[in-house]
């Protein structure tokens, strides 16, 4: 408690970077895995495609894609900018699948009703099929918030700097303050995400009366 | 990039001794081997249990909260903490194998549970009449049945051990690690990267075989692959059970 009440500042400062690094990534993520799941839910073809890739590209160990992508996407290793293009692919990954998931989860007859009274193509997907796979869209984003807060802070490792400095710092010099407020930082910034996707969730689906399922 | 990574792969010294690739990889492998049967051993029972009882749903829901604590400082914390009491060596190993168990052990537990959950209650009825005591409907009903949720429990715990094991490498443990962070440390990009691309490719070959085990020991009668024979064209998009939406997924790489 004496570490965080000199360093207030400096935690905060970290906190902002943390939540761009983690929240970016889930804002790109979801409008990319958007298209894709959608594509992979209506073309028997393009599911398998997809959501191979994605699984594959999901495997690859964290610190190793930190460090592979500089080396491809021709940046300095300390860019802050490989860990977005990092974790976009981290969220896009998981969410392509949790998209294509939900979109075939809404029932046949309801989407039989929505053309029967003349909704088709793009106004159908945005007015019924989407509103209604929210759920389970919003299932797998609070999954992938709470990985990528956590796969965040190894970052440290290779100098890209968020909360993760303080579990490096405290543990380089043992100073157990830091560590456990590094550490303790990180899950509460995972449980603010976490708030924040539960309670977009309940704004968008105003007529499920009930509690959004725990994770 | 490239010119640096086949460099420092197709240096001889490279490949040899303690710090060389072979050995390191051995290690890598041997690390996630132990630390995932020690995790199966421990969650699988805990999973059957809850699964097959009912009781103790709470456990299950507090491991995936626990998923909410940094990989990172986990390790740190525990190193620090566990570490200064054990002598040698194994002040190193120790203190990275208990947290590599720890992360391993959420997604088996939740994968076990729910594929136990998951069973047709009218197949465990069925079972228990026709004269099947509990233990039976467990072995030969409850526990076929759960087969792909609980390997893909188990393909997350590997995949999930596999990346942390790499990041241990920054509180002293070998494996493939050591060359991401030894050379990073040495301002070696070309042993860094390079370490970094045998470590996608182990990952990416584990999971494949994890997967073709999967299929290998799956029930046909659980997969599309039988239905597709005896049920042409009724194949959702979404494929069979073994590839539908599955919980497990919950798991975190890192």
């Amino acid at each position: 408690m004496t570490w965080l009440s000199s360093h207030w500042s400096d935690v905060f400062s970290l906190a902002r970077d943390h939540v761009y690094l983690a929240g970016l990534p889930l804002v790109i993520g979801l409008l990319l895995a958007l298209p894709l799941g959608w594509a992979a839910n209506r073309s028997r073809t393009a599911y398998p495609v997809i959501i191979t890739t994605t699984g594959l590209l999901y495997t690859i160990p964290s610190l190793a894609m930190f460090v592979l992508l500089p080396g491809i996407l021709g940046l300095q290793i300390l860019d802050p900018r490989n860990v977005v293009v990092a974790m976009t692919i981290y969220t896009v990954a998981l969410l392509a699948r949790t998209v294509a998931d939900g979109l075939s989860s809404v029932p046949a007859e309801v989407l039989q009703a929505a053309t029967g009274m003349g909704l088709r193509g793009t106004r159908r997907f945005v007015t019924v099929e989407l509103p209604l796979a929210v759920p389970v869209i919003s299932a797998g984003l609070r999954v992938a918030a709470m990985s990528n807060v956590s796969i965040v802070s190894v970052a440290s490792l290779i100098g890209v700097s968020q909360l993760g400095d303080l579990l490096t710092d405290g543990f380089n010099r043992v100073i157990q303050g830091e560590l456990v407020t590094g550490i303790v930082a990180c899950m509460v910034l995972a449980l603010v995400f976490d708030t924040v996707i539960v309670v977009g969730t309940r704004l968008l689906t105003p007529w499920r009366s009930t509690q959004v399922a725990p994770a | 990039m490239t010119s640096l990574v086949w460099a420092w792969l197709t240096r001889a010294a490279s490949w040899q001794g303690e710090g060389g690739i072979p050995h390191r990889l051995l290690q890598h492998v041997e690390y996630t081997l132990v630390v995932v049967l020690i995790a199966a051993l421990l969650a699988i029972p805990v999973g059957l249990f809850v699964g097959h009882t009912g009781r103790g749903r709470w456990l299950v829901s507090s491991a995936n909260i626990a998923r909410a604590v940094p990989t990172l400082g986990l390790l740190f914390a525990v190193t620090l903490w566990v570490g200064p009491h054990i002598r040698g060596n194994l002040a190193f190993v120790v203190p990275s194998v208990i947290v590599l168990v720890l992360l391993a052990m959420p997604p088996i537990l939740s994968g076990t549970y729910a594929g136990i959950e998951a069973v047709d209650p009218e197949a465990r009825d069925a079972a228990a009449g026709v004269g099947m005591t509990g233990g039976e409907v467990l072995r030969q009903v409850e526990i076929p049945n759960a087969l792909p949720l609980m390997l893909s429990g188990l393909r997350s715990a590997v995949l999930q051990v596999l990346a942390t094991a790499t990041i241990s490498a920054s509180v002293g443990m070998g494996g493939l690690g050591r060359f991401l962070i030894d050379g990073q440390q040495q301002g070696d990009y070309g042993q860094a990267a390079g370490g970094a691309l045998l470590v996608a490719l182990l990952a990416l070959v584990i999971d494949a075989l994890l997967a073709g085990l999967q299929r290998l020991v799956v029930s046909p009668g659980l997969t599309d692959r039988a239905s597709r024979r005896s049920r042409r064209g009724n194949d959702s998009p979404a494929g069979g059970k073994v590839h539908a939406a599955n919980p497990v997924d919950a798991a975190t790489t890192v």
